[in-house]
């Protein structure tokens, strides 16, 4: 046991010592909760837009006053021609076009029916289809307004309610995903460099060359990562509350619980990998395109998994931070139980079994 | 008694499998300093990782204070201190951190055989709070050599410690191996320096993954069996070719600032001398030269 404890204190000097990897360990989830917070969001916010307003009548200026006074647009100077317009739109300055035809308000009074002509550019088809929507419900919420006088005989009106996050604010969703992302890195990357560069100075010889086990030595550099990552997961959690205002519905110890088996699962893997390599580069490469691009690709917080080809989907099914994804929206933004939330963890659970014990067998106890 | 047995060991390497240690057998007595003595690529550090249980040879068997280097591996661990020759401490913990932990590992402590270091670890006990990586060269190898130490093991490896390392603390380094075989620890050394090879009770030869020779120093050069002249002149690459052409010779090679040579039959001085006269050569000098571990070893190479 005294032997364990000096492994692991030196494990931490190690780390401690080393400015660059301290640098990584704790800079890297802040800055990419940040990131991720506030450059990198799918929201639509403030987006260039240009009305064209022919009519200039008391109907079209209160539509206008209403499409200026919501976050998501921002109006910019009317421009006179449809040649303007056109060029507007291919140097990309503007997003979309609302242009109300002459004696718009006289049509709707009088024919009781009026068009608006709306153009989008459908370059990015899925920010196109947002901002037309928001243009549309205002449209529509200009309507009802109008028709509150005298409702319409025959209504049917849907009742939307967006649960869980009925703001529709992007952090829900890449929060728990930044976290699988963080961990995974860390952990990953971290524990294989630390025993493959016992390898690569040599030091493994002599460590070979002692009564320590091999077990010992894989437990005791783990554990300084994990105590490390559990402080990570802190401070993600506490940016996520603080910074980005979301609240955690779910028990935050079974968070915190889960988030450890998760550190647990990815320091088993940064150990197999470590196992398998022997230079520093090799293992770095691998934890970073092995672990990186599976977790963005497959996890689920970028793309979503049920739109992939099936053996995409059966692949997303081996990677530890699809489970783990799925495990932290539940607890943190749906605020769920262990129950809804066990296989997912038993999946984990078995993951991390397999790879310790194939690490185990695997570790060379002789050179080469 | 025999501390360290070794038959037949035989390890190759790669594809073309090229012989890294072909046939070695040797032993080594309970408390002796023996020497493994060589060039680079000799083999020397293959034979050293199959003692350490690190490599499997290929064929042969090895035994250290009767343990078998294969089947009893984990008790051979416990028991051995070995000195890879890459320096291998943690550089960036200090001289204490890295004894300590060295003395954690193998569950002692320093205190508890700090008689057996105390005479080395003296010399670097000022910069113990000074990072491994941050140390000169010989007080690298004075720390790795009390973190091998630090377990009283039965058998020191010591893979070239004294390559990369000053002259004065060469000469220092091997005092400490002296001092330790007093304590009944056997140690095997490996080398590529000649000069080193004398401190050694008994040495083995080795060049090309075969033992050419295993004797005391002394054995070795005593039965070195021709007469070795030096000879010296005003050009040594002038000198070097005459003596080439020299009908009556053995062997000649530049040998520091003199030219090693020796006859084929019947040693004579005044011919020589005349022939490399008539060649040309001036302010020519020989004499008789002492035999070295050097010259046998270039013997043997012959």
């Amino acid at each position: 046991m005294k032997q364990f404890l000096t492994f692991v204190k030196k494990e931490f000097l190690h780390v401690l010592r080393d400015k660059k990897t301290l640098l990584i360990l704790f800079g890297m989830p802040v800055v990419q909760i940040l990131i991720f917070g506030f450059a990198l969001t799918n929201e639509v916010k403030n987006s260039q837009i240009v009305v064209v307003d022919y009519a200039k009548d008391i109907a079209s200026q209160e539509i206008i006053t209403k499409i200026e006074a919501s976050r998501y647009f921002e109006i910019r100077k009317s421009l006179a021609g449809s040649k303007e317009l056109e060029a507007a739109f291919r140097t990309g300055e503007i997003k979309m076009a609302v242009i109300f035809p002459e004696g718009f308000n006289n049509q709707l009074l009088h024919q009781n029916k009026a068009q608006i002509q709306v153009l989008a550019d459908a370059s990015d088809p899925n920010n196109a289809t947002t901002l037309t929507n928001y243009v549309s419900s205002i449209i529509n919420d200009y309507q009802t307004e109008l028709n509150q006088e005298n409702p319409l005989p025959l209504q049917i009106k849907p009742e939307v309610k967006m649960l869980y996050n009925p703001q529709l604010k992007g952090a829900p969703n890449f929060v728990p995903g930044v976290m699988a992302l963080v961990l995974m890195l860390v952990c990953v990357m971290m524990t294989a460099i630390a025993i493959v560069k016992e390898k690569e100075t040599g030091t493994m010889e002599i460590l070979l060359v002692s009564p320590f086990k091999p077990l010992m030595v894989i437990l005791s550099k783990a554990v300084p990562y994990l105590l490390l990552s559990m402080v990570n997961v802190i401070s993600i959690l506490l940016l996520s509350v603080f910074v980005l205002d979301l609240p955690i519905e779910g028990n935050i110890f079974l968070l915190f619980a889960e988030s450890t088996l998760f550190i647990i699962t990815c320091l088993t893997l940064g150990i197999f990998i470590s196992v398998k390599t022997d230079s520093q580069q090799t293992a770095m490469l691998i934890s970073l395109l092995g672990m990186l691009l599976p977790t963005l690709l497959f996890s689920g917080f970028m793309f979503p998994i049920e739109n992939m080809p099936l053996p995409l989907q059966w692949f997303s099914n081996v990677v530890p931070s699809k489970w783990y994804y799925i495990i932290v929206k539940g607890i943190m933004i749906k605020g769920l139980g262990f129950s809804y939330v066990w296989k997912e963890t038993l999946i984990l659970f078995g993951i991390t079994i397999f790879l310790l014990i194939i690490s185990l067998k695997s570790f060379k106890i002789r050179l080469s | 008694m025999e501390s360290v047995v070794v038959k037949n060991i035989t390890k190759t390497y790669g594809k073309e499998k090229k012989a890294a240690v072909n046939d070695v057998s040797f032993s080594v007595n309970k408390g002796e300093l023996f020497g493994l003595i060589g060039p680079d690529g000799a083999g020397k550090t293959s034979i050293f990782r199959i003692l350490t249980t690190l490599l499997l040879a290929d064929n042969g068997s090895a035994s250290i204070d009767g343990l078998d280097v294969v089947k009893d591996f984990k008790s051979i661990r416990n028991t051995i201190g070995y000195m890879p020759g890459k320096f291998s401490l943690y550089q960036d913990l200090t001289v204490e951190e890295n004894l300590n932990f060295f003395a954690t590992l193998f569950e002692t402590t320093i205190q508890e055989n700090y008689d057996l270091i105390k005479d080395i670890y003296i010399q670097i006990e000022p910069f113990k709070t000074r990072r491994a990586g941050k140390l000169s060269g010989g007080m690298k190898q004075k720390l790795a050599l009390c973190c091998a130490l630090i377990h009283k093991p039965n058998v020191l490896f010591l893979d070239e410690p004294t390559t990369g390392v000053d002259p004065v603390s060469r000469k220092e380094f091997w005092e400490m191996l002296q001092k330790l075989k007093k304590q009944d620890i056997t140690i095997i050394v490996s080398t590529p320096y000649m000069d080193e090879a004398n401190l050694c009770d008994r040495i083995a030869l080795i060049q090309d993954g075969k033992i050419l020779s295993i004797d005391s120093p002394k054995n070795i050069i005593q039965n070195y069996p021709d007469v070795l002249f030096a000879v010296k002149a005003a050009n040594m690459y002038e000198l070097l070719k005459a003596l080439a052409e020299y009908p009556n010779r053995l062997m000649s090679y530049a040998f520091g600032e003199f030219a090693h040579f020796s006859f084929k039959e019947n040693p004579n001085k005044a011919d020589l001398l005349q022939f490399l006269e008539t060649k040309g050569i001036k302010n020519i000098e020989i004499k008789e030269a002492a035999v070295t571990i050097e010259d046998s070893f270039i013997k043997l190479l012959s």
